[in-house]
């Protein structure tokens, strides 16, 4: 599929979605809160010790065993360029479960699990943004007084310009 | 009918039926057309008659008509009546073919075969039919060898001087019982017409109705009485059946046997439906002849549908000829379980270390039993490794086709040897090589062998000699492609890579030039033979090999042969690796790559201006490969002398990396890096050491090849 066709059938995907209640995970990147599908979303661990690949992108941390699987670790705060990249034992990585393959993101904290009916959820305006390609955006949800980012994290993690798989398009 | 049921046995028939072809290939490839062996026609004949068996159950009419041709032509050939012609054997080559494109489209969904092309393969095979035969044969169908063939209707064309023959069953025991006969009886059906003659009895103490101690069938059939004999010797004890002469009376038993006589059976016999031969406790499963259409001869639709049922439930389990004590299972469930027993040899080690830490005194105990495990577990993991081992006529079997199909385009001569055919290798890795094999193969035929004028031309015999070897050395398997034909001209080779502008120098090691026509610029120059489509070139085989953990070398003499040798790990999941240092991370090499390691001195470190730094090991000058450097590290030792070298040869080239330090060798189970990662340069794949980190296995010959080739200096 080409960009636009993606680009459009991940709007109309997202606008569907919105019209259902569906549940977010919800976590902290910087001063943001983003959240994404919870089916997408496989387990939550604490960061540990990463076996680091040579030539890899700043962003890809490297790999680490999940239960005798090799599970490459991306830091998202590296990647868009949001807030302080530190590990300590308060560091989050959620395991996520994207296109039949396992990767973790790290992030500054997960927040809780909410669910958005359709009314909570608006679309996103489609300003540019150098640090965040908005096509990967799917709306903009309200919960209490908090915005939150839905983003669609299949197709964000399977974009080339994350280099985490080969001929990075979703499957 | 309810398709359903019936397609969950398709693939199993599909699987069977490939084998029967293919040893019906093989076969037919190995026959002497004037010396043939009455075992290996019959044994042809089986495998054809097998498949029509299966395919007229499932209803896949077009294979049932072409096999049925096949059979009838080669049931002629095995009896003598017809002779076993190159002719022949090429039709039935031909025919095995398009039986394989039928089954493709079938099973894949490939294509299907064109009728017009059916048809013409179904009247070449007719041809033979109509030459004059020695002896025309009923239209009985002949004796077949699978133990639960469906059925089909004979139709017996009542030849009046068909010779009769007598069987007696019995005695009865507990094995085998009177009933048991009926089911026999009705499968002797469709060899001719049978009725019971008489049942002998036996009145049994304290019992009223007479026991069966023998029931007597007449058959009157074209088929032998050895033949008849063969077939039911599939379904009863030889001790239960015996041949007696129409004429000989029934012998009197000891203790006052009542001889009943039963005339009415005939009528009876006619109406049941030919049922396909089954054990006793399938019997009360089948329709009660009482319900069944009158006397009328059953159509063919319904007796087989009677009979698609048991026979769907019980594929052939004969055709699997010697096999009767293996199993199928899903190659799924034995990666799985190999998977399990990773993980344990992963547990086990991690155990292993961190019980290094205990007094071993104090924890005697513990540590028995720890060494124990170990044992236990290279044990299960051996054995759970052989699962997968397949031997290597897999591979070879393919090969006398191949061979022979090209040698006839090009007018070669050319005669394949295979050696070694026995040795094991893992499924895996068996499906993975026979691409580049085959590749390498025909490059032989192609390029290798020369033509008979060219070969006498220089004193060679015209025939020209392929050989396939396999064998294992040290922890790999060695697959060797050998010709005695032209072998490579290392100044041809110099002068080509010149021209393609490739860095070459004259002192380079022949292994070294011959290696040349792995690079890609090589492969396609002067191709004649069809290998397009196929998108495999000598570069892509290499690379294929190597993706396998294997490596290929060339050696080849001018004029009088090539070798071209194939080293393949014994299986893709285990390594031996040496576990290396540098910086903070732990890298692992291939054993297999490794041919020592050193501390170097000072003096022994060169640099050449501009191009990096060799060091002299006993008189040569291996190309330094300063890993912190290539991986991008900061390593806790920088001068070559303070740390370790490891030379390791690959691509036939020996290069010496630097690390740091050298940690230890292990056996390690291979992780897929690219399950979920993308292909990194320099590592083919990751491993979990005994503290629960993550290693990466460095790619060789990756490394190597980055390493610059106008290296080659001699001391």
């Amino acid at each position: 599929m080409s960009q636009t066709q993606t680009a459009v059938t991940a709007k109309s995907a997202g606008l569907s979605a919105s019209h259902q209640a569906s549940e977010f995970l919800t976590f902290r990147l910087g001063q943001e809160e983003y959240g994404i599908e919870i089916l997408k979303v496989q387990e939550i661990r604490c960061y540990e010790a990463v076996t680091a690949i040579a030539n890899a992108p700043d962003f890809i941390k490297g790999v680490v065993n999940l239960r005798g699987i090799i599970v490459p670790i991306v830091d998202m705060r590296i990647k868009f360029n949001l807030g302080q990249a530190s590990y300590d034992e308060f560091t989050v990585v959620i395991i996520l479960n994207v296109a039949s393959r396992v990767v973790g993101m790290v992030v500054d904290g997960v927040s809780d699990v909410i669910q958005l009916a359709g009314d909570q959820v608006r679309a996103a305006p489609d300003f540019s943004s150098n640090s965040f390609d908005t096509n990967y955006i799917t709306g903009l949800g309200t919960a209490d007084d908090r915005m939150l980012i839905l983003i669609d994290i299949e197709r964000l993690m399977c974009s080339p310009d994350m280099a985490l798989f080969d001929g990075g398009t979703v499957q | 009918m309810d398709d359903l049921d019936l397609s969950e046995f398709h693939d199993v028939f599909f699987d069977e039926a490939a084998e029967h072809l293919a040893s019906m290939e093989s076969l037919l490839l190995e026959i002497d057309p004037d010396a043939a062996d009455e075992e290996q026609l019959n044994a042809i004949f089986r495998a054809a008659h097998s498949i029509k068996g299966g395919s007229a159950a499932f209803g896949f009419n077009d294979i049932t008509e072409l096999t049925h041709e096949m059979e009838t032509v080669f049931d002629r050939v095995r009896k003598g009546q017809m002779p076993l012609s190159p002719s022949v054997v090429d039709v039935f080559l031909a025919s095995g073919d398009m039986l394989k494109a039928m089954f493709a489209t079938r099973k894949d969904g490939a294509e299907s075969v064109s009728p017009a092309d059916v048809a013409a393969l179904c009247e070449r095979l007719r041809v033979f039919l109509d030459a004059p035969a020695a002896a025309p044969v009923a239209v009985a169908e002949p004796v077949a060898a699978a133990a639960a063939p469906p059925v089909e209707i004979a139709a017996p064309k009542a030849v009046e001087a068909l010779p009769v023959l007598e069987i007696v069953f019995g005695p009865f025991d507990k094995t085998f019982n009177a009933e048991a006969v009926d089911a026999m009886v009705d499968d002797l059906r469709r060899l001719g017409r049978i009725e019971e003659t008489t049942v002998v009895a036996q009145r049994q103490p304290g019992k009223r109705k007479p026991k069966p101690t023998e029931r007597r069938f007449r058959i009157a059939t074209a088929v032998s009485e050895a033949e008849l004999g063969e077939a039911l010797s599939f379904v009863a004890d030889p001790a239960h059946f015996r041949f007696v002469d129409a004429s000989t009376p029934i012998e009197q038993p000891d203790a006052a046997p009542v001889a009943v006589a039963v005339p009415v059976v005939a009528p009876e016999v006619e109406d049941f439906a030919p049922r396909a031969v089954i054990d006793e406790k399938d019997f009360c499963l089948f329709v009660d002849p009482a319900t069944l259409p009158g006397n009328e001869p059953v159509p063919d639709a319904a007796v087989s549908k009677v009979v698609e049922l048991k026979s769907a439930a019980k594929p052939v389990p004969a055709a699997a000829g010697a096999d009767a004590a293996s199993i199928r299972v899903s190659v799924q469930k034995v990666d799985a379980l190999i998977n399990l027993v990773g993980e344990l040899v992963i547990t086990e080690a991690m155990l292993a270390q961190a019980s290094l830490q205990l007094d071993s005194a104090l924890f005697e105990q513990l540590s028995k039993g720890l060494a124990q495990l170990q044992r236990n577990t290279r044990d299960l993991q051996e054995s759970a490794m052989s699962i997968r081992m397949m031997p290597m006529s897999f591979v070879f079997g393919r090969f006398p086709r191949v061979v022979r199909d090209l040698a006839t385009t090009l007018k070669k001569q050319i005669e394949l040897k295979t050696e070694g055919e026995a040795t094991e290798l893992d499924k895996g890795l068996i499906e993975r090589i026979i691409d580049p094999l085959t590749h390498l193969v025909r490059n032989s035929v192609d390029h290798g062998i020369e033509s008979p004028a060219a070969r006498e031309a220089a004193g060679k015999p015209a025939k020209g000699t392929i050989t396939l070897r396999a064998f294992h050395r040290g922890g790999n398997i060695m697959v060797e492609v050998l010709d005695d034909g032209a072998g490579l001209d290392r100044e041809k080779l110099l002068r080509k890579a010149r021209e393609r502008g490739m860095g070459v120098s004259d002192s380079m090691s022949d292994q070294e030039v011959f290696a040349l026509i792995f690079d890609a610029g090589f492969s396609t120059a002067e191709k004649v033979t069809d290998v397009s489509g196929r998108g495999v070139g000598m570069d892509v085989v290499r690379r294929n090999i190597r993706e396998m953990g294997g490596n290929v070398e060339i050696t080849s003499t001018l004029g009088v042969g090539t070798r071209i040798s194939i080293r393949l790990p014994l299986t893709l999941a285990i390594l031996d690796g040496m576990s290396v240092a540098v910086g903070t991370e732990v890298f692992i090499v291939p054993l297999t790559y490794i041919v020592e390691s050193l501390q170097p001195a000072e003096s022994d470190i060169k640099t050449i201006a501009g191009q990096g730094a060799v060091v002299q090991v006993r008189g040569e000058y291996l190309p330094l490969l300063t890993l912190h450097q290539v991986l991008n590290l900061t390593p806790k030792v920088v001068e070559p002398h303070r740390g370790i070298i490891v030379i390791v040869e690959a691509e036939g080239r020996k290069t010496a990396m630097f690390v740091d330090e050298l940690v230890g060798q292990h056996q390690v189970v291979i992780k897929s890096l690219e399950s979920n990662y993308r292909r990194v340069q320099g590592v083919s794949g990751a491993t979990i050491m005994g503290d629960g980190r993550v290693a990466l296995i460095l790619d060789v010959a990756d490394l190597v090849g980055a390493v610059p080739k106008e290296y080659g200096l001699a001391a």
